[in-house]
């Protein structure tokens, strides 16, 4: 542990660390373009630099290892004038257009040259100007604002795994983009723009939208995946315009994927911001009382089991708790939150990614069944990745189901079940490496547990987590990889068929048959619609997708930006996002239509506000009384042995940019999906 | 002898002389009021008046959307939203200064870069009622083509001082 001191203040660092850390560890800010903490050093920008004693010449601190007895200077006339001229060389050739630049306002590169440059130009001659590259539909480049710190190239190196950016040419001719022009195709290219230290890298769905100062923060959790990434909303005047990344180091770090991102766009497009009822065929706008009272002259007189209710991807755990206590109300124990038809739900362990998604830092060895996490869950993809990297590629990923690039090196087993047997049985070479590692981890996808006979699969994966010695004093290598951001809260809340109750299947079977004649879908649009026709079904949710078309009777939700809502994430963590904006129109929070639903029904709910649905998710569930913190789960018995179908397994997402209604809505999206889905299946073709 | 004094000033209306005296002196003087709104006062180039949104001499807008008039307008009265226009460039959608929230300290020209919004030398913008003080794009442009020569020449006289 080297200990130096800093300005004239002794700080002590961690063997390792670099003088700008122990700068910062003395409260002493060090102005910095290049250096980020989760990208390696490169120490090109030189606006670091600091007074070492008997060095000849400043020093750049992110470069230079803190050793013992360093006595460093960071506020002297010599760090000043160094910190002085490398502004100046910087501003050469940067543009005079900050009113014009997106960044302008939280620009690294502005703010620092109001804090230690020197206010104004020497420079006359001629500035450079370099040509735009073109990175796709989500990164604007203006490169001539480029001041080659080379992050965005270290980022799609390290981070993305996608090495398509660098730096070609020399001196004053450096230019920072593509090799080859090429879109960068990777689901996380969105945080080039954060990373940016300038605006050479901008938004382009929010070019010239809105200046930093004009916009309301709100704190809020995604629910495009079930990773549950930290998030923070910038809205202006009733509309959302953008969606940062909030560190979070156990979830997200500080990134966010596009589909996080950049899916806000669908939420202006095909909203349902009124009630509607079914008159002769054809929706006809209604108020909300005569919404409810559609329902109830339909409701009246069924038996419970005649009604149902399926929960979607992205609602909140207190709209389904709201909903399951209605259901009871009714004495129906058909529920459920699974609607991809799955089986899962047993004891704790047997649904949640146990090891924790930052227990990915430790593991050695993964084996993933049945997901593309780099579809479904690419932040989860970028930690295996930070593994691999951080160990130097020890860390060994297998890989049964699909093929897919995780950016890395992997080892790609088979498709599907028999592989899973071959591994049991240690037939299999990777079987070795799981039996060698200390902390092996499995990570269970949908794809191998929403298939008929997902009970065995689900049975065989335990299997090996126990063989295998994945479980195993405070380690749990089991891990079940969820798609949807609802799931496991809904699965928390027993939001599952009750006694004799019915699945989602079988909800659609009876409603087929005409078994079941009310089916309430709470933002549920990825069922099969077709068989619903027979059944009045009430549609509750934000977006016309799917669902609302098949609807009978349409209440008009609130979408996850413009309501107060807890959500689980796929470690079993529950977090709560705050309300950005206030839902369009007519539009309610969804817990509150469910409860003015009860009431008209006069079988009103026990809960007047927020706080009280709230307190009824801990009476429910008591892991929603320690929010933020993923509660560990009891390894107990689970699946069911059986024979397992020999297909090979199928990842329930087969286009990342566009897996629920808002996505579907996003201009942003399909212009993704036109340049990195298609463009690939092209060339598959060829 | 004051008693006297007073009584033949009253008799020889002194008072009343020398008050004709002073209006007689006056028709001979210039005359300081204004035959308004026939005739004008002078105006300081800093005079701030009613707005106007300026082009460049190739037509041109000159506004490119950097909102930092609305950042600093401390009543709050300029709106403005913005998008990319179709060659790219960035561009006001909707720039509305609201005059009767204006409180015409000419921060606005102030922080413009480009010298696009300029508070110019008109001042008799009365209007019958409110809603033709919310002024919109189209009408701060078309007082900025009414204006330009006025406001080209008020711009180069203070420019020395900026």
């Amino acid at each position: 542990m080297p200990k130096l001191t800093v300005d004239g203040i002794e700080v002590e660092v961690e063997a390792g660390a670099t003088v700008l850390q122990a700068c910062e560890e003395a409260g002493k800010e060090i102005p910095r373009f290049c250096y980020h903490e989760r990208l390696s050093i490169a120490g090109n920008c030189r606006m670091c630099l600091v007074e070492m004693e008997r060095a000849p010449k400043p020093v750049a601190s992110c470069a230079m290892p803190a050793a013992d007895g360093m006595v460093i200077k960071t506020d002297s006339p010599l760090v000043h004038k160094a910190r002085n001229g490398v502004m100046e060389f910087l501003l050469i050739n940067h543009p005079l257009d900050c009113p014009i630049c997106d960044q302008g306002g939280e620009c690294d590169l502005q703010d620092q040259a109001m804090a230690y440059g020197c206010g104004s130009s020497r420079y006359a001659e001629k500035k450079r100007a370099v040509k735009d590259k073109e990175l796709g539909p989500i990164v604007k480049t203006v490169m001539t604002r480029c001041i080659h710190c080379t992050r965005c190239v270290r980022f799609s190196e390290e981070v993305a795994g996608v090495g398509t950016m660098g730096a070609v040419y020399r001196g004053e001719d450096t230019e920072v983009g593509p090799y080859i022009e090429a879109s960068i195709n990777s689901e996380l290219s969105g945080n080039l723009i954060d990373l940016c230290p300038v605006g050479a890298l901008t938004s382009k769905p929010y070019a010239f939208t809105a200046r930093p100062w004009e916009l309301k923060k709100t704190d809020s959790v995604d629910v495009m995946d079930a990773v549950g990434s930290n998030i923070r909303i910038d809205a202006r005047t009733g509309e959302v315009l953008r969606v940062l990344p909030r560190t979070n180091e156990d979830i997200n770090e500080e990134w966010i994927s596009d589909k996080t991102r950049y899916a806000i766009d669908g939420l202006k497009r095909q909203r349902l911001d009124r009630p509607y009822v079914r008159v002769n065929g054809k929706l006809q706008p209604a108020s909300w009382d005569e919404a409810f009272a559609a329902i109830k002259a339909k409701v009246s007189g069924l038996k419970g089991k005649q009604i149902a209710a399926i929960a979607g991807d992205t609602v909140d755990c207190e709209s389904m708790t709201a909903l399951k206590d209605l259901m009871d109300k009714f004495g129906s124990p058909n529920l459920d939150c699974r609607q991809d038809g799955s089986n899962i739900g047993g004891p704790r362990s047997s649904y949640i990614f146990n090891s924790t998604i930052s227990g990915i830092d430790e593991a050695d060895v993964c084996l993933v069944v049945g997901a593309n996490v780099r579809a479904e869950a690419p932040i989860i993809n970028s930690r295996l990745r930070k593994r691999w990297r951080t160990t130097a590629g020890d860390f060994k990923l297998g890989i049964i189901g699909e093929k897919w690039d995780p950016t890395f090196k992997n080892d790609y087993l088979g498709a599907g079940p028999d592989t899973l047997s071959e591994i049991l049985e240690g037939k299999n070479e990777f079987a070795k490496l799981l039996k060698a590692a200390e902390k092996p981890m499995i990570i269970v996808g949908m794809g191998a547990l929403n298939r008929e006979d997902g009970d065995a699969v689900l049975a065989a994966t335990r299997a090996i987590a126990e063989k295998f010695g994945m479980v195993s004093g405070e380690w749990n290598g089991f891990n079940v990889l969820h798609t949807a951001a609802s799931r496991v809260g809904g699965l928390d809340l027993g939001f599952v068929p009750g006694e004799g109750g019915l699945a989602t299947n079988d909800i659609l079977d009876g409603a087929a048959k005409g078994d079941v004649k009310v089916v309430y879908l709470l933002g549920a649009d990825e069922v099969d619609t077709s068989k619903l026709e027979k059944a009045f079904v009430i549609y509750q949710g934000a977006m016309g997708d799917a669902g609302a078309q098949a609807a009978d009777v349409i209440l008009p939700g609130a979408a996850y930006t413009e309501k107060n809502g807890t959500y689980v994430n796929t470690e079993g963590r529950a977090q709560q996002g705050w309300r950005a904006i206030f839902p369009v129109g007519d539009a309610r929070e969804d817990w509150a239509i469910v409860r003015a639903l009860s009431g008209a029904l006069d079988m009103t709910l026990p809960y007047k506000n927020i706080d009280e649905v709230r307190a009824r998710m801990v009476e429910i569930s008591p892991t929603f009384a320690s929010l933020n913190v993923p509660s560990k789960a009891e390894w107990t018995d689970f699946g069911k042995a059986g024979d397992m179908k020999p297909e090979g397994f199928v990842s329930p997402v087969r286009n990342f940019y566009m897996t629920d209604p808002i996505s579907r809505a996003s201009v942003t999206m399909a212009k993704c999906t036109e340049a990195f889905v298609k463009e690939a299946a092209a060339e598959k073709v060829a | 002898m004051s008693f006297i004094d007073r009584t033949a000033r009253s008799f020889l209306l002194v008072e009343l002389v020398s008050g004709m005296a002073l209006t007689l002196k006056y028709m001979f003087k210039p005359k300081v009021t204004l035959n308004y709104p026939y005739e004008k006062g002078p105006l300081s180039p800093r005079f701030r008046g009613e707005h106007a949104l300026r082009r460049y001499p190739n037509g041109e807008e000159r506004c490119i959307a950097c909102k930092l008039c609305e950042a600093i307008c401390p009543a709050q009265a300029i709106t403005i939203e913005v998008e990319p226009r179709d060659d790219g460039s960035r561009r006001t959608t909707r720039y509305d200064i609201d005059m009767t929230k204006c409180i015409y300290c000419g921060f606005c020209e102030e922080a413009c870069p480009v010298d696009a919004i300029v508070e110019g030398p008109n001042f008799e913008f009365a209007t019958e009622n409110r809603e033709e003080l919310f002024y919109d794009k189209d009408k701060l442009l078309a007082n900025g083509e009414r204006w330009e020569a006025e406001l080209a020449a008020r711009l180069e006289a203070d420019a020395p001082y900026r």
